[in-house]
């Protein structure tokens, strides 16, 4: 950590923003180690280490969720796709945005009531556990890990560009650096370090976000219709910019592949490992609810202002600035209008804008890869070690030392894997971990809540099938093999030009993994003799909608 | 979770399954979320496909700048906080009373 801290320091001696920057980083990480330390002071128990003790409020785990949830792709990502491609940046916004609602509905309360640490718990609660937790563990594990490489590959590029270092080594210490914050959050601070490092987090995100928001809106007079004329005409793509269809209105495939990322969105939220684990920190089902009212507010309102974010880069940046956005992929369009609204480059405002808004979306990279690390330890010490290993014979204090071993291995294998996946084009992982979620984590969820019948065979191979059919069909998509872009002739995929193995029209899987996942899940269930799981199927429905005998 | 509950608590649950309070709870609860989810999902999807296949109509102007395309993603927004909020206020009045005094009832007889 000091030997990234002095090398971030070194790296921005040139220039005083990138002095400032450093600073404000170095005390994003004083702030959220100190909270780790005080929050390790209190992590005795099994409960406390998994689910932060079930003592949050339904305040402070909405912040929390939040927190998670809010990652540098939909802070700095979804404001550069709306500077960028317009309209079409914020077709995503609403598709995060509205997912909420089948967590709200459908998953957040019952789960609170039925589950313990994990989403294994839950689904394996009426069914033979082996199988299941199995199942629902290694499902849980992948999909952490995607969403995990895609934050760590992004963070380093990111931090390199926010602190204006541009040499390999720096990167790859960029990433170190992070993988070994996110593991001494976890290792040390548990649940309670992690959630109190995403409240930070979400408070510091909302508070950049309202005041560029502000300020962008003042240049216009608090007129919305001014700035998206202003945008639209910098832009130089006149009122298309203002209509979808610039991103992915381009062909038919184009547009199913949207449609087919769109339901992956509004369905994988509430299948999401991560996300599921924050409704375990509160301690009735009423706080369960109330952490989502909160977090649909905040999340909501964030990504309201994307939108101002975007369109306002979009109108007030120009220039040389503007050229950087779009070497950026969009990701600076954030950080650039701040210092853009400021007072521009080379102002005193300017340069303290753009610090700031650096140190906000480098907390954003730490709370939520933190949150990710943890959902995988935890999935990996108490279903695989404790329960299909060692079939439950081991004490809290035993689970959660392997948990913390676990922390430290993954954020090992995430530093060692993300360092060389720079090279590659890992933005796919995000839409990936969502299609996953919706297809493997969903539907064994959603029937084994609502369907008396459904069984082990049918969780297994729900999970399973939505599990491989997703990942499989990528593996066949444009994205690993066989795209060119019919201008310059440049291979788009992972795999070299000469390899293509693609047949899968489709980047985006969902369209059909879901439907499988679902019917794979009834399917098995149908075909299976198995009878427990109904008998046992009035505990987990009593228990689900009045919390009677929940985990406390 | 692991650990099997024991054949009275089992017996409670069941009593409780078959009382016509829960029935009245989980029926409060998908009278609910059942046409709800289908018509926030279709709000959704409609969304979406016009996106994709209706650029004529998204892109009419409105007022002054503002498009059909911005107007129909922001009342997404609105529907979203109202479902929520609605939710909210549902399960708090129809919910909420009788889950609690079910709750009652089960660790009375579990504790006893």
């Amino acid at each position: 950590m000091s030997a990234l801290t002095s090398g971030l320091v070194a790296a921005s001696e040139t220039n005083d923003h990138q002095a400032l920057t450093a600073t404000l980083f170095l005390l994003v990480v004083l702030l959220t180690v100190g909270i780790t330390f005080w929050a390790s002071r209190n992590t005795k128990t099994a409960a406390d280490y998994y689910a932060g003790g079930r003592s949050f409020s339904g305040v402070q785990n909405g912040f929390a969720i939040g927190g998670d949830y809010m990652s540098a792709a939909s802070f700095l990502g979804i404001s550069g796709a709306i500077a960028l491609s317009g309209y079409d940046g914020f077709l995503y916004s609403i598709g995060f945005l509205v997912a909420w609602l089948v967590a709200l509905l459908l998953v957040a309360e019952l789960l609170r009531n039925s589950g313990r640490f994990t989403m294994a718990d839950q689904l394996a609660y009426r069914m033979r556990q082996t199988p299941v937790r199995t199942a629902a563990a290694t499902s849980t594990i992948v999909v952490s890990i995607f969403y995990l490489l895609a934050q760590m590959v992004g963070a380093g590029a990111l931090v390199a560009l926010l602190l204006g270092v541009d040499s390999d080594a720096a990167k790859n210490l960029t990433i170190a650096g992070v993988g070994i914050l996110m593991i001494v959050y976890v290792v040390f601070g548990g649940m309670k370090g992690t959630t109190w490092v995403q409240i930070v987090k979400a408070v510091l995100l909302m508070f950049g976000t309202i005041l560029i928001s502000v300020l962008v809106l003042a240049k216009f007079g608090f007129n919305l219709s001014d700035l998206l004329g202003t945008a639209a005409d910098n832009s130089g793509q006149g009122s298309k910019f203002l209509e979808p269809g610039l991103k992915y209105g381009a062909t038919t495939t184009s547009k199913i592949d949207f449609l087919s990322l769109g339901i992956a969105l509004v369905l994988g939220t509430a299948g999401l490992p991560h996300i599921l684990v924050r409704f375990y920190t509160v301690p009735t089902a009423k706080q369960a609810r109330k952490s989502v009212l909160w977090a649909i507010g905040i999340i909501g309102s964030f990504y309201l202002l994307t939108l101002i974010l975007g369109f306002g880069a979009a109108a007030l940046v120009t220039g040389d600035a503007k050229d950087r956005i779009v070497e950026s992929g969009g990701n600076l369009a954030s950080p650039l209008l701040a210092e853009a609204v400021g007072g521009g480059a080379g102002t005193t405002g300017g340069a303290i804008l753009l610090a700031l808004i650096s140190a906000v979306a480098f907390a954003t990279i730490l709370a939520v890869v933190a949150g990710l690390t943890l959902t995988s330890a935890s999935s990996v010490a108490h279903d695989l070690y404790a329960s299909v290993w060692k079939k439950g014979q081991v004490t809290g204090k035993d689970e959660v030392r392997v948990a913390r071993i676990a922390a430290f291995v993954i954020g090992g294998v995430a530093i060692a894997l993300a360092i060389p996946g720079q090279s590659l084009n890992v933005a796919f992982l995000v839409a990936l971990a969502f299609a996953v979620a919706a297809s493997a984590n969903l539907p064994a969820l959603l029937y084994n809540l609502f369907w008396k019948r459904f069984n082990t065979r049918g969780a297994v191979w729900s999970i399973y099938g939505g599990l491989v059919s997703s990942v499989g069909l990528v593996i066949f998509s444009p994205i690993v093999s066989g795209k060119v872009d019919p201008k310059t002739g440049d291979n788009l995929s992972l795999l070299p030009a000469s390899v293509d193995i693609s047949w899968f029209p489709l980047e985006n899987p969902g369209l059909v993994s879901i439907p499988l996942g679902f019917l794979l899940g009834w399917l098995g269930t149908i075909t299976s003799k198995e009878r427990t799981s109904e008998e046992r199927y009035p505990e987990l429905d009593v228990r689900s909608l009045t919390g009677a005998g929940a985990e406390k | 979770m692991a650990e099997k509950v024991s054949p009275q608590v089992h017996a409670a649950y069941e009593r409780i399954h078959a009382s016509p309070e829960f029935a009245e709870l989980k029926g409060n609860y998908l009278r609910f979320v059942v046409p709800m989810t289908v018509g926030f999902m279709v709000w959704y999807l409609l969304y979406v496909v016009c996106s994709n296949w209706a650029p004529g109509l998204m892109g009419t102007k409105v007022l002054g700048n503002v498009n059909v395309a911005l107007l129909f993603g922001l009342l997404q927004f609105l529907t979203t906080f109202g479902i929520a909020f609605w939710y909210s206020r549902y399960s708090a009045r129809r919910m909420d009373p009788l889950a609690d005094a079910l709750r009652a009832d089960f660790e009375d007889e579990v504790e006893r």
